[in-house]
């Protein structure tokens, strides 16, 4: 009843082919849009913007890279958190090296030295596939590791290792308050959204989904394996060197190597794949998954009252969050996303189920 | 499916979830001073972690327990688990700046890390950041950092003081010249801090330096040991944490490194460190900023008015742990650190601004400092808007097998060394970040 796309007649091409057909979709995109540009920041605290919506947004778009990657063109990639640190480093060295760059060209030009660092480190999928790509990018993780802990030009030759971000200033506007860091992480999870959104649903996407499905079909019927899993690794690369940058200037403020480290390549890739692999809802619901469930494990003895020691929070935290991802992985191995497909569709019949 | 994820089910849950926040925030009560706690009991530093946090919750409850809060102000804490990791560490300040009636009345980071994303974040919420013995080591000058107090010495002043003990040892600083030093460290920004030191140090006395990193936890230590075995240096320093630490001792025994010429820093010299180690550990040394092993006055007043009553966070065996020790020194300087601001704003919760002034006009004395029943773990310090450590003497003290005793005398801190460093170091960073330096007021 909710989702009964009868009656929108599409009369043009232009309408049939929208991003988003139904009518009832639309809607609540407007609504979700509204929600997030205006009333999260009305009504929002300083924790919640600063501890859970920014790292939610950062980590979408990083997870949406990603998902372009392993989801629609199938190559498992395991070096996320070491483009992340490309993107941090490019968009910090940037800043630091030519004074007065517009930080968020700075963002977009890191994303562009990620993209260069991801093609290079992509050139293995064109010989290997499956476990042994992902062993290959892992290798790409350590060596993005090891290259800005130990080479000191890249933090600037700080003693330490550790940097700090300069503030972020746009069009006279200083990014310092936590509603307009939240509303420029937003804006920019937005733009990137619909921009993946179009991207997967052209040609290029195309040729990643025939690739993912079976390459040697794809090559086939004329598609140019290297043009397909190069785009792929260019543009996730562009997408999670962006998010890195982005962690780094808009959440932390200051960071050393560990903030890249290979646990956070992994619970990247955990959020594509509870999130739903191939599709740019489950990159966000997998985000919000990964991200908030562990806080609010954290948190719930306390608001409950029930008092507990710290390292048992913790350890049952661990627990229960490894337990439910288990749990989602059974009832739904396809992820969130496929589960809002099928109250989707649950929905379309209701309340005349047949 | 439809069973499990019920939309009633779904509102319901997250209505009661609302309700029980709503509840808690209610908890809030006038007279309490709310002095937050990152700790990390789970995790590879937890053996670690975990002694450092009951000594802070110890403190608090002694001081609770016996004198009735600060001034009749009551204490109440909170801890919150950061698992060593910046980006949860971040969280827990985020949850925890805003608690009790005035707001947190400091932080204590336990990582630089942690510490160099507060650095950031503490002049904008005026919340002052207690990194005793650890953090920016440049953050000793107030003028360029006026919200960071490494309270008792950083890790430049901690590898200064090794190294004037190792010139002790050998007749004089001047007798270093051609030995070979190694630093093996904890790949982060922790184990890179005193490099700069080390540095000027090897210039400056013609030794020359190795550094031989180690990867985060640091279990797997094969391939430094094996540089130490090709390399032969005279003495090993060990910037360590956690695991890292017993296995660095157990490697050091496979390849025949003489423990004795191996001195650690401070997070590298408690019992979990060398109790693992077993035997092989004994005559190990470490640095102890001011903190020692053993029980002094204060820790029987804990016996007696925190676990005779049950109240304690740890085991009674512990108490007095050399990270138990570290941990209710933190403590105490921060309530000091509150009636300090209290004695010019009133006897009253404190906002973490005014802790702020009362942690830049910590002044104990010895007479103060016997008061507190600190007498022989404490030198008497002052802190000042231009030095923001307050005191520079640590010691030496080794593990004979059974307990830590101490083999040097009190060594100063060199600052005709130290603080041009410092100026140096600070001055590039207002610069980075177009600080005018200049002391705060009030």
């Amino acid at each position: 009843m909710f989702y009964r796309e009868a009656g929108q007649f599409k009369t043009s091409y232009a309408a049939d082919q929208a991003v988003f057909p139904i009518l009832q979709d639309r809607f609540f995109i407007a609504l979700w849009l509204a929600i997030g540009f205006v009333l999260v920041p009305l009504v929002s605290t300083e924790y919640l913007f600063r501890a859970i919506f920014i790292p939610f947004l950062i980590m979408s778009l990083a997870a949406l890279g990603l998902n372009l990657l392993v989801g629609y063109c199938g190559q498992l990639s395991l070096g996320t958190g070491g483009f992340m640190a490309v993107g941090a480093y490019a968009a910090y060295n940037l800043c630091v090296r030519i004074p007065g760059l517009n930080p968020l060209v700075a963002f977009l030009l890191a994303g562009g030295v990620t993209t260069v660092v991801g093609i290079v480190f992509g050139i293995p999928s064109l010989r290997i596939r499956g476990y042994y790509l992902a062993v290959a990018t892992l290798a790409a993780q350590f060596f993005l590791d090891w290259v800005f802990s130990r080479v000191a030009w890249f933090t600037n030759n700080a003693p330490s290792g550790s940097v700090t971000a300069p503030p972020i200033t746009l069009f006279g506007l200083t990014f310092e308050s936590p509603v307009r860091k939240y509303l420029l992480c937003l804006a920019i999870l937005v733009l990137f959204a619909v921009a993946a959104k179009n991207i997967v649903r052209g040609r290029m996407g195309r040729v990643w989904m025939a690739t993912r499905d079976m390459d040697l079909a794809a090559e086939i019927i004329g598609i140019r394996p290297m043009y397909a899993k190069l785009s792929a690794f260019a543009v996730s690369s562009f997408f999670i060197g962006v998010a890195g940058a982005l962690w780094a200037f808009v959440h932390l403020g200051s960071w050393e190597p560990l903030a890249f480290d290979i646990n956070r390549s992994f619970s990247i890739l955990f959020m594509v794949i509870i999130g739903g692999l191939g599709s740019i809802l489950g990159s966000l619901l997998g985000a919000a998954f990964i991200t908030l469930l562990p806080l609010l494990l954290n948190q719930l003895p306390q608001w409950a009252g029930i008092a507990i020691s710290t390292a048992m929070i913790s350890h049952l935290e661990s627990m229960i969050f490894g337990a439910l991802i288990v749990f989602f992985l059974v009832v739904e191995p396809l992820g969130l996303a496929r589960l809002w497909h099928i109250g989707k569709e649950k929905l379309r019949l209701w309340p005349f189920p047949y | 499916m439809e069973k499990i994820f019920s939309p009633k089910s779904l509102v319901l849950g997250v209505a009661a979830a609302g309700a029980l926040l709503a509840a808690a925030q209610a908890f809030a009560q006038a007279n309490e001073q709310f002095v937050p706690a990152l700790v990390y009991r789970s995790g590879p530093y937890a053996p670690n972690g975990v002694p450092f946090a009951n000594g802070f919750s110890d403190y608090l409850t002694l001081v609770n327990e016996r004198d009735g809060g600060i001034n009749g102000v009551k204490i109440v804490s909170e801890e919150c688990e950061t698992g060593y990791s910046t980006d949860r560490g971040v969280e827990c300040y985020e949850r925890l700046k805003g608690k009790g009636p005035t707001g947190a009345a400091a932080f204590s980071p336990l990582s630089t890390g942690i510490t160099y994303a507060l650095t950031e974040k503490a002049p904008v919420d005026k919340i002052p950041l207690i990194t005793m013995g650890y953090g920016r080591s440049e953050s000793v000058d107030g003028s360029v950092f006026p919200w960071n107090f490494p309270l008792l010495g950083t890790y430049w002043t901690a590898a200064d003081v090794i190294i004037q003990y190792i010139g002790q040892m050998n007749g004089g600083l001047d007798k270093l010249k051609g030995k070979k030093i190694a630093l093996v460290y904890h790949d982060s920004p922790y184990g890179k801090e005193p490099i700069p030191l080390l540095n000027e140090r090897a210039k400056r006395h013609g030794f020359e330096l190795l550094t031989i990193p180690v990867t985060h936890p640091g279990v797997e230590q094969k391939a430094a040991w094996l540089q130490v075995r090709q390399n032969r240096p005279d003495y090993v320093l060990l910037w360590g944490w956690g695991v890292m630490n017993s296995t660095a001792i157990k490697e050091a025994v496979a390849v025949n490194y003489p423990r004795d010429h191996m001195i650690g820093v401070w997070w590298a010299g408690a019992e979990p460190d060398v109790l693992p180690a077993g035997e092989d550990a004994k005559g190990y040394n470490s640095i102890a900023l001011q903190h020692s092993a053993g029980q002094i006055a204060v820790h029987a007043d804990i016996l007696k008015n925190v676990y005779d009553k049950g109240k304690g966070a740890g085991k009674r065996e512990e108490v007095g742990h050399v990270l138990y020790n570290r941990g209710m020194l933190n403590a105490m300087l921060t309530v000091e650190s509150i009636r300090t601001a209290q004695g010019k704003y009133g006897k009253k919760p404190m906002t973490g601004e005014q802790v702020r002034w009362g942690i830049e006009n910590l002044n104990l004395d010895q007479n103060r400092i016997r008061q507190l029943g600190f007498a022989g773990m404490l030198q008497p310090l002052k802190v000042s808007c231009n030095d923001h450590e307050g005191v520079r003497h640590a010691r030496i003290h080794q593990w004979d097998g059974a307990k830590w005793k101490f083999v040097s005398d009190w060594i100063e801190g060199d600052n005709t060394l130290l603080r041009p460093m410092v100026d140096e170091a600070a001055r590039k960073y207002a610069k980075e970040k177009n600080i005018t330096p200049g002391c705060l007021k009030g």
